[in-house]
């Protein structure tokens, strides 16, 4: 079997690559470009752990094959931080201690980071059915909704300015 | 050296950011799948279709010819090994009864029980061939529930399985592993003094630690046996005593590296792929990956136990509690070993009863076999006793607090299971409960509050740490726990404060089996306890060392010497006045001194102190659907001492969820023929985020003085009184009592339409 | 995942004759939220998978000539993002928003919800109560039927060989004509619906309804319009024996199973839950339209 040669964009950066047409874009994500942060735990679309943003969409990634990806825009947890500048949804789920494990933390910080793009003052109702998709089963959510609601301020302030 | 004075701290019961904690929120740490090596293959698992069958034939011609296969195991390429009990993990375990679970020899007991297993170039390869595997099975009558199980026509799962604890011995074999007893006075004159006698059966289901991460390792065998092993585990040592046990090699010749662990809270304190990556790299001369999908993980890997609670429970009418009996029936899944004794020990340990008497069987039946889950046995006991002492309120008409508050266990009062108890903050969980705002708040149309009270004993044991000075006066700290829940970061500021250095200074690292003593694995909330003691124990001995370093450089005596802020300082006017050295100052001079500084220590940590808790959860309930809604939930914990506040609260959070989650909806659910229908995340329902509210953690610190610092496990305290609360709420609410677990939507609505049928139809 | 071949057309002529010629399975990947799902487990076992995303008009919405046309691989968000659609058919959009996550909402589809023909589809009640119908291309041409018309048992559609939905029509709503759809699930969000119900009613300017249709999803193979749900609100506003009549219609409806998601019994009651429930809001949100 052939495999496909798809050009996408991750991250910012233009990336080429090649995959089965049976591979997920978290397999290829993970097996083919080395980008390990997206998390494999379900590979049903229930547990968002392997979270990613398709053209400003959030969406699961183990639901998506490799070659859908082709002139698409994608981005992945390992995009979220600029540099070693950290994005405030990272920052205030250091600071809350809202990751415990850490292996949902990935999907949860993009996740969190779409929303606030798309809605910057949600309320900790929206906030939580946003996140449903995304299962914790260290925390029990508290300090993650803490955190997110907390980054919203901070990026409703910086925005102001 | 004692730490106990809280005032007297600078980081210890700080929140600082977690050591590791920017690798986990940009993606860069290293869980169990992310890791690969050069040459490596991928391994899948072939697993038994059915629940009860004996294996006639495996034919892996097929699979043999399929391009890229590299290497396929069976029982044959293990050791067949003899019965013998480990005490390596988490609970009881038969070393022969885990070699056979991880690769089924003779007889699969479970549907998803591995048969065999490949090793091939590629993922798809890999899984084509397991395809192509044929195994032939004589399909036996299988059995599930615990009381089935227990019937004397029940299909028996073991020919030599003969319960042990009756007398006399059986002659036949059942499915019966066990009988346990525990007795403290005498009940029967108890319940001749009794006023009110309350007698109740309750059930829980078999629930899984559903953590997100599956279990995942690479196994590396080189051609002379010296073998790695990375894996997403709750404790190294643990992986390398199983694997050397299971494969028949020296345990100098294995090296396990733990990886970042997605959750495990006791489900990842075994084995299940490792043995078998070890087996397929020895054949194939390569390092093998083997990853397993969530339905392998609900169809392969241990719950926690199910299982029937008979509670009867005699009182005067004041509520004062005269006399106790339990009846607990526990799952302990295909092979024996469910936690029945902890169970047993822990259901009226919050209680200071004179006359109590338990019994309690472990029984096997046809489904994985069950591994630890957060206070294993406990949940389930309790939910049995505290749903019974609701029931006993409600039948005295006296506030549930003030029945605890009766009958509470404090210093001084022995459990039902021997110990005498010192230093316990029960009493305290119930007033800061009493007094809690919560409270207050008033409730309205199908609206109910549920109070429960929770124990766990905790355990300490064996660990080791290493603290070894660098040169720049920076320190590293060397300990061998995976850190499940933020301990890394606990350890750092526990070295921190006993070498009066900023926290930031001191790195701690997870070190694999070669690089540290031995350690007893991540698990019965005993890192903080006994690993932080053995941390604060090696900074207690470099600190000793700094101050005969700084002694020989006054040239004065090390008596002389004292240490405080990060500094050597001469103690007193009469050592001399000599300028303080700091722990750089040192670092720096440390060859001309006498050498590295560096301390290790290991210890059995005894004197592990009790967790108590008392949580109060308001529901709402539609009528109309069953379906429950949690308004609020407040838990309140004696703690100890908060090392890292932030994580303790995670701790008592993240347990109150998965309590929630296992009231409410989680459970498995067979078909006919004893196969898995819900081996997803879909229909393995645990809370997601809009399920819960925001849950408020009371942390009450009554310190335990056998740890420096104070502190005593809690992590598994949490989970224990969700699921009476959640019930005692409903109850409370609406007036149905469930007694049954998961107390989900169809189950409430039908027994809310018996109390009070439903209106009929308009015709 | 099993090996499989990938097309991705960029016109529908193209994607008939691929779907049309192909010698073993073909399945046409819209988001491939239950396609991938069912490929994973090894449900299904496709040699070909054709994705129709290139193909333009497949994704969008637009309003032509009385209609909202809904091209059939629009994923969720678009749907709730649409404020229009929202307005109008606020069920619909319900409906369809409540399929998955917003994970899966950022990628799943009417057209996948329908063909997947799972008698819970969230989508599919209130599309179907709001009398949709789709636009099937095929080797034979294009034709148009009604939504109800493609779902004839679970997971099996009335799509021959080389057809495949193109776009949704769903009719402008006349005056005092709104719908609503609620389902039962046992947490809030991520789970099957137990049962769903998709009420769309027509009022007129006394509030008493002249016209309503009835979906239930969830409680049989297919989903269920129930006439006799209709009939007991045509000719009368939402009093008690109206709601009762409904109730009970609903109820009667139902030929559901026992399974891992609900029993008999509890899926009839909640039928009669969700109908009366639906029927409220319909009713309000008609009343104010």
């Amino acid at each position: 079997m052939s495999k496909h040669h798809v050009t996408t964009t991750i991250n910012g950066e233009p990336t080429e690559y090649l995959c089965e047409a049976q591979q997920s874009m978290l397999d290829v994500l993970r097996d083919e470009l080395g980008l390990t942060g997206s998390k494999e735990g379900c590979s049903s679309g229930d547990c968002g752990a392997c979270t990613v943003i398709c053209d400003g969409d959030i969406v699961c990634s183990c639901l998506m094959l490799g070659v859908e990806a082709e002139g698409r825009s994608i981005t992945t947890i390992e995009g979220v931080a600029q540099g070693d500048k950290l994005h405030p949804v990272q920052q205030k789920f250091l600071e809350h201690a809202a990751l415990q494990c850490g292996f949902c933390t990935p999907g949860f910080i993009v996740a969190a980071k779409a929303l606030l793009d798309q809605n910057p003052n949600p309320t900790e109702e929206e906030a939580r059915y946003w996140l449903a998709g995304n299962l914790c089963r260290c925390t029990g959510y508290d300090k993650i909704l803490r955190a997110v609601m907390d980054a919203a301020e901070v990026m409703r302030a910086e925005a102001a300015q | 050296m004692s730490y106990l004075d809280k005032a007297a701290l600078k980081i210890v019961g700080t929140r600082p950011i977690r050591p590791d904690g920017v690798d986990k929120v940009i993606g860069r740490a290293s869980f169990g799948a992310d890791y690969t090596m050069p040459g490596m293959l991928w391994a899948k698992v072939k697993r038994s279709p059915h629940a009860h069958a004996r294996i006639l034939k495996i034919d892996t011609s097929k699979a043999e010819k399929v391009p890229g296969v590299r290497a396929i195991v069976t029982a044959v390429d293990f050791p067949d090994i003899p019965s013998e009990e480990a005490f390596i993990g988490e609970g009881p375990m038969n070393f022969r009864d885990l070699s056979r679970n991880c690769m089924a020899r003779d007889k699969v007991l479970y549907d998803g029980h591995a048969v065999a297993a490949v090793a091939a170039t590629s993922n798809a390869a890999a899984e084509e061939a397991v395809d192509l595997i044929e195994v032939e099975y004589e399909v036996l009558p299988h059995v599930i529930e615990v009381e089935a199980a227990m019937a004397p026509d029940a299909p028996v799962l073991h020919d030599d399985m003969f319960t042990q604890g009756v007398e006399p011995k059986p002659t036949k074999p059942s499915n019966v592993a066990k009988k346990i007893t525990f007795t403290k006075g005498d009940t029967a004159k108890g319940f001749a003094e009794a006023e009110v006698v309350i007698e109740r059966k309750y059930s829980t289901k078999p629930v899984h630690q559903a953590y997100i991460e599956p279990h995942a390792c690479v196994v590396a065998v080189a051609p002379d046996g010296q073998t790695t092993i990375w894996s997403s585990s709750q404790g190294q040592f643990m992986v390398r005593a199983y694997c050397a046990k299971l494969l028949g090699v020296d345990m100098a010749n294995v090296r396990a590296t733990p990886a970042e662990i997605g959750g495990g809270f006791g489900g990842k304190t075994l084995v299940y792929l490792e043995p078998v990556a070890m087996a397929l790299s020895k054949k194939t001369g390569r390092p093998v990956k083997l990853v397993m999908s969530r339905e392998e993980v609900f169809r392969g890997t241990g719950p926690a136990a199910g299982g029937t609670i008979e509670v009867k429970i005699g009182a005067k009418k004041s509520g004062r509690i005269v006399a106790a009996e339990l009846v607990l029936k526990f799952q302990a899944g295909a092979f024996a070993g469910s936690p029945v004794g902890p169970g047993c020990m822990c259901a009226f340990a919050p209680y200071d009863l004179d006359n109590v008497f338990i019994t309690g069987y472990d029984v096997v039946s046809n489904r994985p076999k069950v591994a630890a889950y957060r206070a294993p046995g406990a949940p389930n006991s309790s939910f049995g006793v505290e749903s019974c002492l609701d029931e006993l309120a409600r039948e005295l008409g006296i506030d549930p607090l003030a029945l605890r508050e009766m009958n509470a266990a404090r210093d001084g009062t022995k459990t039902p299971y021997g110990p005498t108890l010192t230093n316990v903050g029960y009493m305290q969980t119930l007033e800061a409960a009493k007094n809690h705002p919560n409270l207050q708040i008033p409730l309205g149309p199908n609206q109910g509050r549920g109070v429960a009270s929770g124990f766990w004993f905790n355990i300490g044991g064996e660990s080791s740490a290493s603290v070894h000075v660098n040169e720049d006066g920076t320190v590293a700290v060397v300990e061998g726990n995976p850190d499940i829940g933020g301990s890394r970061a606990s350890m750092a500021m526990m070295a921190a404060e006993v070498l009066g250095i900023p926290y930031e200074k001191v790195r701690p690292v997870v070190g694999d089996t070669a690089s540290i003593g031995f350690t007893f694995l991540t698990g019965g909330s005993r890192v903080t306890f006994a690993t932080g003691m053995a941390v604060t124990q090696a900074a207690e001995k470099v600190v000793e060392q700094l101050k005969s370093r700084a002694a020989a450089i006054w040239d004065i005596s090390a008596e002389a010497v004292e240490w405080k802020d990060g500094k050597a300082f001469p103690a007193g006017a009469n050592a001399g006045s000599f300028e303080p050295l700091s722990l750089a100052d040192i670092a720096m001079k440390s060859g001309r001194t006498g050498g590295p500084i560096t301390a290790e220590v290991s210890i059995n940590a005894q004197g592990a102190g009790p967790g108590f808790a008392t949580h109060v959860c308001d529901v709402e309930v539609d009528r109309e659907t069953g379906y429950v809604k949690i308004l609020r939930y407040t838990a309140v914990q004696d703690v100890g001492r908060a090392i890292h506040p932030s994580y303790v609260e995670g701790q008592i959070q993240g347990g109150v969820t998965q309590g929630v989650g296992w009231a409410l909806n989680e459970e498995y659910i067979y078909d006919k023929n004893g196969c898995l229908e819900n081996a997803g995340f879909l229909d393995y329902r645990i809370p997601v985020a809009s399920d819960m509210p925001m849950i408020d953690a009371v942390m009450v610190e009554v310190p335990n003085p056998r740890h420096p610092f104070g502190a005593r496990g809690v992590g598994e305290v949490p989970i224990v009184p969700p699921m009476a609360a959640v019930a005692n709420a409903i109850a409370d609410a609406v007036g149905a009592r469930m007694r049954d677990l998961p107390m989900s939507p169809p189950k409430l609505r039908a027994e809310l339409d018996e109390q009070d049928p439903p209106r009929m139809a308009a015709e | 995942m099993p090996r499989v071949n990938y097309e991705a057309p960029t016109s529908v002529d193209d994607a008939v004759k691929i779907l049309a010629g192909a010698s073993g399975l073909a399945k046409v990947l819209s988001g491939g939220t239950d396609l991938l799902v069912q490929l994973r487990s090894g449900r299904l076992k496709p040699d070909l998978i054709v994705d129709t995303k290139r193909i333009p008009g497949l994704i969008g919405i637009r309003e032509e000539g009385g209609f909202f046309v809904i091209g059939a691989a629009t994923p969720g968000v678009m749907l709730s993002g649409n404020a229009k659609l929202e307005h109008a058919w606020p069920g619909v959009v319900e409906g369809a928003d409540l399929i998955g996550s917003t994970q899966i909402q950022g990628r799943c589809s009417l057209a996948g919800n329908l063909c997947n023909a799972s008698p819970a589809a969230d989508s599919v009640p209130a599309v179907i109560a709001a009398r949709a119908t789709v636009v099937i291309a095929g080797p034979s041409g294009r034709r148009e039927v009604p939504a109800e018309s493609i779902p004839t048992g679970p997971g099996r559609t009335s799509l021959g060989k080389g057809e495949f939905i193109i776009e949704f029509k769903i009719p402008k709503p006349k005056p005092h004509q709104c719908d609503s759809y609620l389902r039962f699930i046992p947490r809030t969000e991520m789970d099957i619906a137990v049962v769903g119900c998709g009420t769309n009613v027509t009022l007129d300017a006394n509030g008493v309804c002249i016209d309503a249709r009835v979906v239930l999803g969830a409680i049989a193979p297919t989903i269920v319009v129930v006439e006799a749900a209709a009939k007991a609100l045509i000719g009368h506003k939402l009093d008690e024996p109206t709601l009762a009549a409904l109730d009970a219609a609903a109820q009667a409806a139902c030929k559901p199973i026992n399974d891992k998601r609900g029993t008999i019994e509890y899926r009839t009651k909640v039928a009669g839950v969700l109908a009366r429930r639906t029927a409220a809001i319909a009713f309000e949100r008609a009343a104010a339209r």
